[in-house]
């Protein structure tokens, strides 16, 4: 059903950037009925589409001490099972928090959160870089966020506009 | 010492606009639908190629008519969307703004006393313009009660000898109203009939939501007897960059432009520049913006009519325009005591003309968050006297 394809979309479109929007909310914005918008992300939930809603936080102003970085990984694939594998072992690990095969010089981009800059070092020496076909790491500490997931975290531009123009 | 202005600006009323934003300057947390224009900031591709046209020199005069180059992008742009052709190199004039567009229309075509129709209510500046070109406004009232109508038979009305063109804005600032195709053809019928011009402003054209907008000169016979009049401000948030644009049989298009080579002599070519990545890469962000127009004008119509402040259906720009007629106020005093009492500025609908009255135009170009926030805050300026509809 494409139509229901379009509006699941719609609904996507505006979950993803303000997930506290209530289905009623939702349906106004859409021209849809409630019961239809409801029934919709009932379903996305159940099937995986929605996975969760959260915040997206800047968390240098909670001055958050835990450490992030981004570690490229050269990897061989595995007959039958290419990367897909490998992939799993290291995606099973709490630390990483996103994982991605990419094209280029490496293979996995992995996103890795840690308490401190030791759990990481230790993440990567004892756990990531002993696997079976890992052949080897490159990890890029999080130095400063500058823009988070669509958000450019500085104090933001102030609106410019005059209050009432014609 | 005498007076040593003329009498035809002393005669021209001050701005309602104006008067209604020296109000709500200094006051603080006031949640403005006021506000004529996008709260999108101009896409980022578009402002850094004009940094870049900058950084290489791009700082001289241009063309008087404009760089071809936006000309071309501007015709190519008008048959893709609007199935209309004109020649760049001839028909079509860069102007500082829609605004600078009119001004020149109506001076080039102007004999003192020429009449011109303009529907009230209507953008502020319409009746100053044609005015101030030495033209004679004759406004048509579209209200009836509480909704706007088009009805052919006032303009057929009102047309004299000395009639010379009809003036139209669809969509409509203020009213977020437009015409279909049914209501431009009849239009169409009556210039043709009394051998009248048709000034088009389209300038929101791209933001329609009901319908695909139909350009009036796109219909038989209409391109010779048009001046289409459009910009960059409002589809691509473009406001402070002061490019619009004419399309005209090129005779009309050299009148203006004797106008502008010597009032204005070019637009800003770095302002041209950034028109012409406009139309090279921005549509992808013009229907974006449209989208979310689209959400707030289903939720600011829903919002107005819940609370008894029915509006009529506003089908593109970004504004609504709801009636308060039951409501113990004039439309000025509903704007101050609103604004007073619950901080939200709205503007009256007598800004745009006398028919405005027992209207407000509420812009919908502000977040999501301050629509809700400014509908509960009417809510509860209504609940607060008893005027509030119980639903
Ligand atoms: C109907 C209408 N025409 C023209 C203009 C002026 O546009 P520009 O910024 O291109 O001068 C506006 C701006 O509010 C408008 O609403």
């Amino acid at each position: 059903m494409k139509d229901e394809l379009h509006l699941k979309r719609e609904i996507l479109e505006i979950l993803s950037v303000d997930c506290t929007k209530t289905a009623s909310e939702i349906a106004v914005m859409l021209n849809q009925s409630e019961e239809t918008v409801s029934l919709l992300i009932r379903q996305m939930e159940k099937d995986k589409t929605i996975l969760a809603y959260r915040a997206v936080v800047n968390r240098q102003k909670v001055e958050s001490t835990k450490t992030q970085c981004i570690i490229e990984v050269t990897c061989s694939p595995q007959r039958g099972v290419g990367f897909d594998a490998i992939a799993q072992r290291i995606y099973k690990f709490p630390e990483v928090r996103s994982l991605f095969l990419i094209s280029g010089g490496f293979d996995l981009l992995l996103i890795v959160e840690g308490e401190t800059m030791k759990d990481i070092c230790f993440f990567v020496a004892e756990k990531l870089a002993t696997l079976d076909h890992v052949k080897g790491t490159s990890t890029h500490f999080l130095l400063k966020r500058y823009k988070e997931d669509g958000f450019i975290l500085e104090d933001g531009e102030k609106e410019q506009r005059l209050a009432i123009t014609p | 010492m005498k007076d040593f202005r003329a009498e035809v600006i002393k005669n021209i009323p001050p701005s309602g606009i104006r008067a209604f934003f020296e109000l709500v300057i200094g006051m603080e947390d006031v949640i403005s639908l006021g506000v004529g224009e996008p709260d999108f900031v101009t896409p980022w591709h578009i402002c850094e190629a004009a940094i870049y046209s900058v950084e290489k020199g791009a700082t001289s005069y241009t063309s008087n008519l404009g760089l071809l180059e936006l000309r071309e992008k501007i015709a190519d742009y008008l048959c893709r969307k609007f199935d209309v052709s004109y020649e760049p190199k001839k028909e079509i004039l860069i102007t500082v703004g829609a605004s600078e567009a009119i001004d020149l229309a109506f001076r080039a075509i102007c004999n003192p006393g020429d009449e011109v129709i303009i529907f009230d209510p209507s953008y502020v500046a319409y009746v100053p313009i044609v005015t101030l070109a030495g033209g004679k406004p004759v406004v048509i009232s579209m209200v009836e009660g509480d909704d706007i109508i088009f009805d052919v038979n006032k303009v057929r009305e009102n047309i004299t000898n000395n009639t010379k063109a009809i003036f139209i804005n669809y969509p409509n600032n203020p009213t977020g109203k437009s015409f279909s195709r049914d209501e431009l053809i009849q239009i169409a019928e009556v210039a043709d009939e009394f051998d009248l011009l048709v000034v088009s402003d389209e300038i929101y054209g791209e933001l329609t939501y009901d319908y695909n907008h139909v350009s009036f000169p796109s219909l038989p016979g209409m391109k010779e007897r048009t001046i289409l009049i459009s910009g960059f401000s409002k589809a691509f948030a473009m406001t402070g960059w002061r490019i619009g644009y004419a399309a005209a049989p090129n005779y009309i298009i050299e009148a203006m432009m004797k106008i502008h080579q010597y009032s204005i002599l070019c637009a800003p070519i770095a302002s041209q520049i950034a028109a012409v990545e406009a139309l090279n890469r921005g549509e992808k962000d013009m229907r974006l913006m449209r989208k979310e127009y689209h959400k707030r004008r289903n939720v600011i119509v829903d919002g107005f009519n819940k609370i008894g402040l029915p509006c009529p259906h506003p089908e593109g720009a970004f504004y609504a325009f709801p009636s308060i007629k039951r409501l113990p106020f004039t439309s000025e005093e509903f704007c101050h005591t609103l604004l007073k009492e619950e901080n939200v500025a709205v503007v009256p609908g007598t800004a745009f003309g006398k028919s405005g009255e027992g209207f407000i135009r509420c812009a919908y170009a502000a977040s999501m968050e301050n629509i809700k926030a400014a509908l509960t805050r009417i809510e509860s300026f209504l609940k607060r006297r008893g005027l509030n509809v119980s639903g």
